[in-house]
Formats: structure tokens, C-alpha cells, sequence
């Protein structure tokens, strides 16, 4: 029997990026907030030991406990779903944080052309460019109507960058901080860029090239470069989070409840409104109802997906039909890219997550694609982010995986090598979509989400094109041997690739195109809320986290709006 | 970056049967460079492992000072154990670079893991119904880490016995490589896992063992980390980032810390 509790005005389920930001604004605006954590307290002051490359970053001691919770995958709808039993593709997380504890900081704004895509594609290429299987759909939002958000965003994370990228939409202010130091292998990156008359920038980093305080009065230190970024915490309070601004500034407030080993398992709902939400204490075992006014859902993508698919809001995605909107144009990335292989060493293991070059000439329509069979690109980049011994063993082509040659090349070559690499977007397909596993359950006792998802003809022809790019980026470093990467075939969910999965919570300019407005506020149900990357209707070619953050501030302003007069706020 | 860089180096890298007999015929050459440095220690071929002669007390630093307990708490008999010790110095071997997995004591890293959370997957998914699945859907097996090194360990020894009629810690280096890629070529048959899929885990362990910090067991005398060049637990960069020069730092781990 469920204990109910006093009712809030707002409950969170998740504080990470999404949470802390719904968390500090809606404090901030005078709104009584309970954020539910289903993982453990945790901070800076628990990351002294967090030079430990196999605790953290193999061991992922950081990452989802996937004991009690994880995702069935198939690549096709004839396919046998099969739980993810390892973490592996993608690294999911929990904790106070989340996801954003063990982040890199690369923190980008995605392109104007990303939320008209639908649009500005069938303008200059005709209507049929990727044919009718692709879901391109517009968000429902423009660039300049989501700029004053990223720039909250920004100043909240203090981002570290420099404004030379050409293809940027149009900032209001320049970065809060000056962008990272410039190493030997960026320095090479730029001169070869520029050589092929491409356009380097600084990547926009959240390890802060100096301290920094923010609007809400938090401090930000400076980066090391200690080269433990990518799976780790920062012990110098130097990688911006959420542990480390907006939950502080939220608890400041002390209308900030902030409640661990919280794990929502429901929704509950009477006529079209939500009234709370029912969670497990994990440590007592004690089931508890919070009711609330507003509902966010701000926990990763496939929670938020399968908390409204357990809860039965909204119509679920069936691809035999195109009918439905939840669960449907997930998105994930392509990775394409070329490895370099030098006769001098580099300080590899030296390094920060955010601290690279990129170039924006083949992301997004940046270049004429009428003679592709694809759209769209990704940002190519070298990024230093502190090479570590175990998961590094580059050695040349055609060398054995173990034995005396795999000793000693991957040790000569550990120092000697390096990859130039993308991250290619990633569009809608209608047989790639979430839905709930009728086999596989949780600890808890719900069903999985489970995944449908492989690579289309989009992607591998993306992917080779970019190849291609970097390789020549590669060459023209000068280095030695150039690898492209090979191209890709069926999506496997066993190497890692990348933690930007998106989709399946789709936000619209209508209710029939996806499952939230351009607030994150639900179409069906007004005060419910959901805010994650599985909002974007396509992934792009960047890192997710800065068009998330700014995402999140627009939903927080939704929600205090929402407060105050109700209804529907589009 | 989120995607690893060299992951698509590794993927190039399917072992072809060119390829290893090729390595095999370095596999030789090794042996003899090895004995220039250190003696064949890792290559006793009688087995008689955990007896490393192996003078650490040259680089100031003794095993015990780094924490490394030479105890089994995973293996019950000294014949498993050599056969996991000889499996691991064919993968990481001992030459003139440097100590391999049983200089390292990578034997004795695996071992400790598989008698905690590692070997009793506590952190995975491990609930039925268990089915094969696609390759691209990953592990599957209704076993544990520490059932499949067992089972590993014993098909290996029956492998020896059926091909060589000898025991796998008598055989000859390049005999010892020729079970090993039979394994990882899936010519071995196992029960509720592939021989290729035990030979990955017997891998990646040998190379965790070998990078980890020593706090784990192996990388003995951060050596490991020595070889490779990797600093280990350096509090900061941030004076040396924009150097041109290759920098060589004495590793620390995180017992210093």
C-alpha cells in the first residue's frame, strides 16, 4: 500500500541536466520542487580517486546498474528482441547528475538549418530528396527563437570557446569564457584544416579554460587537463554539472527536496490531467505517491519514453501503420572517421574531454549535397581527451590482436597515434522507433523499452563521404599511414559509439507530428511535461547536451508559465 | 569525443590465418630477446608458475611495496592457474620491451576479479529467458564471467590433450598459440557460450590486468604503464599541455595518492 505524500508544485523524475535546470528556475521562481533520484547522492568530494581508468571507464562504476534496468534491442521488427546484458554502444546513467556527471562537456548549438531541416531540404533539393521513409519533420521551434536559451545555457556552464565558426547561427554574446589552451595536435589539426581551406574552431568546452562564476553565483574551476573527462567525475569541480550549478542553486532556495534511491515506476493520471507519480524507495522497499501540480519528466531518453508507455499516455508508434507518435524517429549517430599513425609521439594521455578543433564545413547543409545520396554531415574533429592504456591499442592494419606484434605495436603506437573523427547525424527512419519488450522485465516488475533500430542507406552514405574528409584532414597532417574508417553495416550494440541516442519523445509544431509542443508540455495531457534529447525529432552532428540544456531552460519557462495561468501554452 | 578513436583501428583488425602464422614466427625470435633482458620468466614451460624470479628491487620499488598478493582467491589448483597464467603471456608476452602478463601479474589481476563482482556479472543483466541471439545483440549467456573462465580454462586443457596428448602447460609456445586461435576462431565447442567469446573476455583481462592501476593486482610495478609510456595518476597538465616535446614521466598510481 503506497504512502501518499503532501502535494508540490512541481515534481522532477531524475536530476541530472534536465532536472537541475527545471530544479533551479522553477525554485528560483518561487515553486516548491521535489526531484526524484532513483541513484545515489554524489559530488566532487567523491571523485578524489577518479584516476582509475578500470574502475570507471571499463567496470563503468559511474553507469546504470543494469541488474535492475536496461533496454531489449533487435535491428529489424523479424528480429527477436534480446536485452542489452552489458553496457556496451551507449553508456547510461545514474546518480545525481546522470548522464552529465561521466560527459565529455563538448557543448555545441545545433545548426539553424536543424530545426527547419524538413523545410530548407525540400527547398534546395526537391521534395523526395531521402525518399518517403525518412520521418524529416521541422521542431516546431527556429534557431533564433531557441538562441536566448542557449545562451542561458551557456552562461550557466560557463563554456569555454572561441566565435570563428562561419556556420554558426547568430550568438548575442560571445562565449563566457576564453576557449582551452591550444596543443601540438590541435595546432597540426588547424594548420591542415586551413590548408584545405576548411574552417577550425575551438571546440566549445564545459572543462573551463579558467574559473568562473556563474549568474546563479556558482563557481566553476579551471581544467587541469589531467586527461580523465570522457566516463569520469571531476575531482577539481573544473567539467561543469549539475551536481556542481543548478542543484545547488536549487537547494539554495530551500524549496529544493531533493530525494534519492527514488525510482518512479508510474504516471498516474485522472480524466486529462496527471496527478503524481508513484515511486520505490530502493533502500526500504516502501512504495510512495507524490502528487504534484506539474509532472517533468526528466530522466534519459528511453525512461522517459517507457514511463509514458507504462503509463499508457499518449499512442504509441506502430511503424506497420505510421500511426502514433510515441516512441517514434529515434536517432542515434555514425561515427565516421580515420586514424593516423606517426613516426614522432604525442603527450596522448595528457588531455580534457572538450579540448579539441573542429570544422562545420560538412555538418548540416553546410555543403551541396545534390550529387549525394544523403543529407546533412557531422562536425569533424581531433579531440586530446587523455589516451588511457587499456582501451588503447592502436596498431597498423592487419595486425594480429594479440601476441608479440600486438605487443609491440600497440605500446610504440599508444604515443604515435591518434584519430581525426565525426559525429555524423542521424535521421528518422520509420523502422526505427521504441516500444515497449513483452518478454524482458526490470527489477521492478515493467516491461523494457525495447530498441528497433539499424543503420540506413543515409547513414552509409554518410558515413563514407565524411570518411573520406577526415582521412584527407588526416593525410594532410602528415601522417604516415592514414586509416578511414571501414564502412559500417548492421548497427551492433556491443563497441561503444556513442551516448547521444535521441528520439521517441518528439517535440512538434502539431499533435499529430509528435508527443510534446515546442515547451516540452505533452499534447494530450497539460501538465505533464518531458525534456530530454528524446525530444529532437533528428540528431544532428554535434554533441546533444548544449541544444538539450537549452531545451530544458525553454521548458522551465513553459512550466512557470504554466503555473501561473495553465492550459495549453501554444 | 565519444566515440573511442581506436575502436576502429581494433575492428580492422580480424586476426587472418596470414596473420598468425606469421606472429607465430615471430613468436621465436622473441623468446631469445626476452632472454636478454630478464631470463624467460612467463615462459616456464614446466609450469611451475608464480615463482617470477624477476628482480624488482632495481627500480627501488618492491612488489610488496605496490600491493600485489600473490593468493588465489578464484582458482583451487595450481594446474588452472598455469593454464590461465601461459594463456595470458601468449597474449601479452614477455620480449625486450618488457615483463609480460605473468611479469605483470596479470594472472593473479584476473584471478581476484573473478572472485568479485566481475566474475559474478552483479552489474548485468542476468534474468531469463536466455536465447541466441544476433551477433550485433552481444552477450547472451546465461553463465557468469567466472563459469566461463572455468569452463575456458578446462576446454583448454582438453584441447591440449586431444590434439597433443599433453597437458597445456607442457606444450611449446607456438602449440599453445594454435589453441588459442583455435579458440578464437570458434572452433572450440563450448556449453552456453562460444570458444570466440571466451577468448575476448581471456583477452580483454590480460590487457586490463596489464594497464590497470597495481591497487587491482597486476601491472606490477606499474610496469605495464612503463612500457607504454602512460604516466598514471598525474594530478595535472596543465603546465605541460602546450609542450611540443614528448614528455617521459615516471608513472604514479593511485597508492601514492
Amino acid at each position: 500500500m503506497a504512502t501518499t505524500l503532501p502535494s508540490v508544485d512541481v515534481v522532477t523524475v531524475g536530476v541530472g541536466w534536465t532536472g537541475g535546470i527545471i530544479a533551479a528556475e522553477c525554485t528560483k521562481a518561487g515553486l516548491k520542487v521535489v526531484g526524484l533520484e532513483r541513484g545515489q547522492k554524489r559530488g566532487t568530494e567523491d571523485f578524489l580517486n577518479v584516476h582509475d581508468e578500470y574502475r570507471y571507464a571499463i567496470r563503468y562504476d559511474l553507469m546504470q546498474n543494469l541488474s535492475k534496468e536496461t533496454i531489449s534491442f533487435r535491428n529489424d521488427r523479424k528480429m527477436k528482441a534480446l536485452p542489452m546484458r552489458q553496457l556496451g554502444s551507449f553508456l547510461l546513467g545514474e546518480g545525481l547528475g546522470g548522464s552529465g556527471t561521466h560527459w565529455n562537456g563538448q557543448t555545441y548549438r545545433f545548426l539553424p538549418y536543424d530545426f527547419k531541416i524538413k523545410t530548407m531540404t525540400d527547398e534546395r533539393y526537391g521534395a523526395n530528396k531521402l525518399g518517403p521513409d525518412y520521418l524529416l519533420q521541422d521542431w516546431g521551434l527556429t534557431y533564433d527563437q531557441l538562441e536566448p536559451y542557449f545562451d542561458k545555457f551557456e552562461k550557466t556552464t560557463g563554456i569555454s570557446g572561441e566565435d570563428k565558426n562561419p556556420f554558426s547561427g547568430k550568438r548575442t554574446n560571445p562565449f563566457p569564457t576564453p576557449p582551452m589552451k591550444k596543443t601540438p595536435m590541435l595546432v597540426q589539426f588547424e594548420k591542415a584544416a586551413k590548408n584545405l581551406k576548411l574552417s577550425p574552431y575551438m571546440v566549445p568546452s564545459a572543462n573551463l579554460s579558467e574559473a568562473y562564476q556563474n549568474p546563479d553565483g556558482e563557481t566553476i574551476n579551471a581544467c587541469q587537463y589531467c586527461g580523465f573527462c570522457e566516463r569520469f567525475g571531476c575531482e577539481y569541480g573544473a567539467k561543469t554539472s549539475a551536481e556542481i550549478t543548478v542543484v545547488p542553486t536549487a537547494l539554495k532556495t530551500g524549496k529544493f527536496d531533493l530525494r534519492f534511491n527514488s525510482n518512479v515506476v508510474e504516471i498516474l493520471k485522472q480524466g486529462n490531467k496527471v496527478t503524481g507519480v508513484k515511486y520505490l524507495d530502493t533502500i526500504s522497499g516502501e512504495e510512495f505517491i507524490q502528487p504534484a501540480n506539474v509532472i517533468v519528466l526528466t530522466s534519459y531518453v528511453f525512461n522517459n519514453a517507457k514511463l509514458l508507455m507504462v503509463s499508457n499516455i499518449g499512442q504509441q508508434y506502430d511503424p506497420a501503420t505510421g500511426k502514433g507518435t510515441l516512441g517514434r524517429n529515434y536517432c542515434y549517430q555514425i561515427l565516421p572517421g580515420a586514424a593516423g599513425f606517426f613516426d614522432e609521439q604525442y603527450n596522448t594521455f595528457m588531455g580534457a574531454g572538450s579540448l579539441g578543433m573542429t570544422i562545420d564545413d560538412f555538418n548540416g547543409d553546410n555543403f551541396d549535397h545534390s550529387e549525394l545520396n544523403f543529407i546533412h554531415g557531422g562536425n569533424i574533429a581531433l579531440t586530446q581527451t587523455g589516451t588511457r592504456p587499456i582501451g588503447s591499442n592502436p596498431t597498423l592494419p592487419d595486425t594480429p590482436t594479440w601476441g608479440p606484434e600486438f605487443k609491440k605495436q600497440s605500446i610504440h603506437y599508444y604515443t604515435r597515434s591518434f584519430g581525426v573523427g565525426a559525429q555524423g547525424a542521424s535521421m528518422p527512419y520509420k523502422e526505427n522507433y521504441l516500444s515497449l519488450d513483452s518478454v524482458y522485465k526490470d527489477a521492478y516488475g515493467l516491461p523494457l523499452v525495447q530498441l528497433t533500430y539499424n543503420f540506413t542507406d543515409q547513414d552509409r552514405a554518410l558515413h563514407k563521404f565524411i570518411s573520406a574528409r577526415a582521412a584527407d584532414i588526416m593525410k594532410e597532417m602528415g601522417a604516415k599511414t592514414v586509416v578511414p574508417s571501414g564502412e559500417i553495416k548492421d548497427y551492433n550494440i556491443v563497441p561503444y559509439q556513442t551516448t547521444h541516442n535521441t528520439g521517441g519523445t518528439v517535440m512538434s509544431l502539431t499533435p499529430e507530428d509528435g508527443v510534446v509542443n515546442n515547451y516540452l508540455q505533452h499534447w494530450d495531457v497539460e501538465n505533464l511535461f518531458a525534456v530530454s534529447a528524446g525530444n529532437f525529432p533528428h540528431n544532428s552532428g554535434y554533441n546533444p547536451t548544449g541544444t538539450l540544456g537549452a531545451l530544458a531552460y525553454r521548458c522551465a519557462e513553459g512550466i512557470i508559465k504554466y503555473s501561473k495561468s495553465g492550459g495549453s501554452l501554444v | 569525443m565519444s566515440s573511442d578513436n581506436n575502436n576502429n583501428n581494433n575492428n580492422n583488425n580480424n586476426i587472418s590465418r596470414r596473420n598468425f602464422l606469421k606472429t607465430t614466427g615471430i613468436a621465436a625470435g622473441t623468446l631469445v630477446g626476452g632472454g636478454l633482458i630478464g631470463g624467460l620468466v612467463g615462459y616456464n614451460l614446466n609450469g611451475n608458475i608464480g615463482t617470477s624470479t624477476l628482480d624488482h628491487a632495481q627500480n627501488g620499488v618492491t612488489n610488496e611495496a605496490t600491493g600485489s598478493p600473490k593468493a588465489k582467491m578464484f582458482f583451487m589448483n595450481n594446474r588452472d592457474f598455469s593454464i590461465l597464467s601461459n594463456a595470458t603471456e601468449r597474449i601479452f608476452p614477455e620480449d625486450d620491451l618488457g615483463p609480460g602478463a605473468i611479469g605483470l601479474d596479470v594472472p593473479y589481476f584476473i584471478d581476484h576479479q573473478l572472485a568479485g563482482q566481475y566474475g559474478s556479472n552483479s552489474k548485468e543483466y542476468m534474468q531469463g529467458p536466455f536465447a541466441e541471439g544476433a551477433p550485433t545483440q552481444g552477450y547472451q549467456s546465461r553463465l557468469t564471467r567466472a563459469e566461463i573462465f572455468k569452463q575456458g580454462i578446462q576446454k583448454i586443457e582438453a584441447e591440449a590433450q586431444s590434439r597433443f596428448k599433453k597437458g597445456f602447460n607442457d606444450l611449446e609456445g607456438a602449440q599453445m598459440d594454435e589453441i588459442l586461435t583455435a579458440f578464437q576462431k570458434d572452433e572450440v565447442k563450448m556449453t552456453g557460450v562460444t570458444s570466440s567469446f571466451f577468448f575476448t573476455l581471456l583477452r580483454a583481462a590480460t590487457l586490463e590486468g596489464a594497464y590497470s592501476d597495481p591497487m587491482y593486482g597486476g601491472n606490477r610495478n606499474m610496469e605495464g604503464w612503463r612500457m607504454k609510456g602512460f604516466p598514471g595518476h598525474q594530478m595535472a597538465y596543465i603546465t605541460q599541455i602546450e609542450d611540443a616535446k614528448f614528455k617521459k614521466i615516471e608513472p604514479n598510481s593511485l597508492g601514492n595518492h
